[in-house]
């Protein structure tokens, strides 16, 4: 079981480490990672028990999903933001006539006042991906923990029926 | 005995400012509970590596190492008290070295190696050689098993309603409370406390689940349980319910409708105007700070069952009190907004920013005068007010004349002794019922 769940994670979307990583045998949990080189976020490695029902395969795959939307979007984000934060940082530098480098071999940076406009102008600019992302964020938020109750509600119906089953034997 | 002003005073300040609040709360502090004597004792033990103060929930981190580079993380968020985030600086290194590619958002240009990282990020890395294979294992041991420990749920749950914010929410309402015009009493205290405290953690955790991917991708709050997987939304949602509940009820049935009212409005407002406007408009700040505001005027009605004109002072002080505050602090924390998708001020309308903080630093001058005009002091208080405010109308107006990051600085550490040494004043300047000995107010 162990072995196509390690393959799952290989194709995790790009760009992002491909992560090797294989939960122990015996464990029967998630596993949580550390924060993405790019998106900052944490990936989630699911556990798939052997008798999952439709709704907990449901489950699962919404929260596959979501990671890896997540962190398409986060890891897209952050290195677009560095990305133009350097081009406007070398254009400012060039404008004025200064070296990419100081004088100690250092690249020269400008201070927080100048780089106030990139800030502004980045915020602007990205204010609609922003709007799309928190109302789809909040969706699947709302849908996964909707979800994860009807699991947990599953999960305690069907250990009532068993615990009947038993005193009935 | 609002215990508020003493917490936050002494445990924000240090140096020698701390050292003369912190006398001076000694002196008046006598009552204090054994717990807040026991979190001074802490502080004075303790490096403050960093602050963290917020009346609105507005967290800024300073963390002060030996090059004066800052981190600075912000968490604009409204609630009605300051809160202080104590985090040792080798588990901040730490996180620095985690996260060192995109590295903390606002990481100034002093710091030269991480930004050198930074810029590299650029280019998609290729993993490979025996380094990588060092570096792989060692990630690794780095994945975490999500299954919940029962003796790690009390902290967690802890922070997850940012237990100490919703201390300093409840002092706000104490000082309400402590401030009303009505004979002190005991049981009532208590319970206001609790509703409020209970309301407050119901609103945070709320607000924490809301915001797991925007959390992660800023320092100060990276380590929040839901970013770091040590509990489920589900479990944190109905936390969250489990604790508005019997924090509303508490407040409605235990106190009156209108305090419960109060709090079931305040976690609306947080939770679902507050929070998602963060990202929609910079309308969010003047939304947060009602969210700060409503705190002690819950304190005021749980006193007197009525919203009289004291209470909308109150309430008026602590909401000016939050744009000096947070408009300074997210002064330094425009990258981190920027890149986050956050509409504040400071980003989109800069001169506006500094404008309201002056604004309402003037603005705090004269509610202190209306407050004996109100019955609420006597005229001791805008006279022995009248420094503090002058002071930080001084900074405000530096701020909007220099706009630096200097300034800004000087305006949002201000502000943190500002508010509780105002809270002391109006609690020592307290108007007494005329001639009338019974019910005795607190001192």
């Amino acid at each position: 079981r162990l072995a196509p769940q390690c393959s799952e994670e290989r194709r995790e979307a790009a760009p992002s480490r491909v992560s090797r990583f294989c939960p122990p045998r015996q464990s029967c949990h998630d596993w949580i990672g550390p924060p993405d080189k790019y998106s900052n976020l944490r990936p989630v490695h699911f556990y798939i028990p052997e008798n999952e029902s439709p709704m907990e395969q449901k489950l699962r795959q919404l929260r596959q999903e979501t990671q890896e939307w997540n962190q398409q979007f986060w890891a897209n984000q952050n290195l677009t933001f560095n990305k133009e934060k350097e081009e406007f940082i070398h254009s400012r530098l060039k404008a004025k006539g200064l070296d990419l480098r100081n004088e100690t071999g250092q690249k020269a940076t400008l201070n927080a006042e100048e780089m106030a406009d990139f800030y502004k102008e980045f915020l602007s600019k990205n204010f609609q991906k922003h709007m799309y992302y928190n109302r789809d964020w909040y969706k699947r938020n709302f849908a996964i923990t909707f979800l994860m109750g009807k699991v947990a509600l599953e999960k305690i119906w069907n250990k009532l029926q068993r615990k009947q089953k038993k005193l009935s034997v | 005995m609002a215990a508020c002003p003493h917490t936050l005073s002494s445990r924000l300040l240090t140096g020698w400012v701390g050292g003369c609040v912190w006398y001076l709360e000694r002196r008046t502090v006598h009552q204090s509970p054994h717990t807040f004597m026991h979190i001074l004792r802490n502080v004075n033990k303790q490096w403050i590596t960093f602050q963290h103060f917020n009346f609105l929930k507005r967290m800024y981190v300073t963390q002060l190492n030996r090059s004066l580079s800052q981190q600075v993380k912000p968490k604009p968020e409204p609630v009605a008290s300051p809160f202080l985030e104590n985090t040792s600086s080798g588990q901040a290194r730490e996180e620095v070295d985690e996260m060192r590619s995109l590295s903390p958002p606002s990481l100034l240009s002093s710091q030269r190696p991480n930004t050198k990282e930074l810029m590299e990020l650029a280019s998609v890395p290729i993993v490979e050689g025996a380094v990588d294979v060092g570096k792989e294992a060692k990630e690794e041991k780095q994945w975490k098993e999500m299954k919940i420990q029962v003796d790690d749920l009390p902290g967690i749950l802890a922070r997850l309603s940012k237990i100490k914010l919703t201390a300093l929410v409840v002092s706000t309402t104490s000082a309400g409370f402590a401030l009303a015009p009505a004979p002190f009493d005991w049981p009532c205290f208590l319970l206001t406390s609790l509703g409020t405290g209970l309301a407050s953690c119901a609103a945070n955790s709320i607000n924490q689940f809301f915001e797991v991917p925007f959390d992660s991708n800023m320092n100060r709050t990276k380590n929040r349980p839901l970013v770091r997987g040590q509990i489920s939304p589900l479990l944190a949602v109905s936390f969250a319910t489990c604790c508005a509940v019997p924090g509303v009820a508490l407040l409605t049935w235990g106190v009156n409708p209108l305090t419960g009212a109060l709090g079931i409005f305040n976690i609306f407002l947080y939770t679902c105007c507050y929070t998602p406007l963060k990202r929609i408009s910079i309308a969010n700040t003047w939304v947060g700070a009602v969210v700060g505001a409503i705190p002690p005027v819950m304190g005021w009605t749980a006193a007197t069952g009525s919203l009289d004109a004291g209470a909308l002072l109150l309430g008026g002080i602590l909401y000016s009190w939050q744009f000096p505050h947070f408009n300074a602090l997210s002064w330094g924390l425009r990258e981190d907004y920027s890149r986050g998708g956050y509409c504040m001020m400071s980003v989109t309308h800069p001169s506006l920013c500094r404008r309201v903080a002056l604004r309402h630093c003037l603005a705090l001058i004269a509610l202190s005068t209306a407050a004996p005009i109100l019955d609420v002091t006597t005229w001791a208080f805008p006279v022995i007010s009248l420094p503090i405010n002058l002071y930080i109308s001084y900074l405000g107006l530096r701020f909007y004349v220099d706009a630096d990051r200097k300034s800004s600085r000087r305006l949002f550490f201000c502000s943190l002794w500002h508010l509780p040494l105002l809270l002391l004043l109006l609690l020592t300047c307290k108007r007494r019922p005329g001639g009338d000995l019974q019910g005795a107010a607190p001192s």
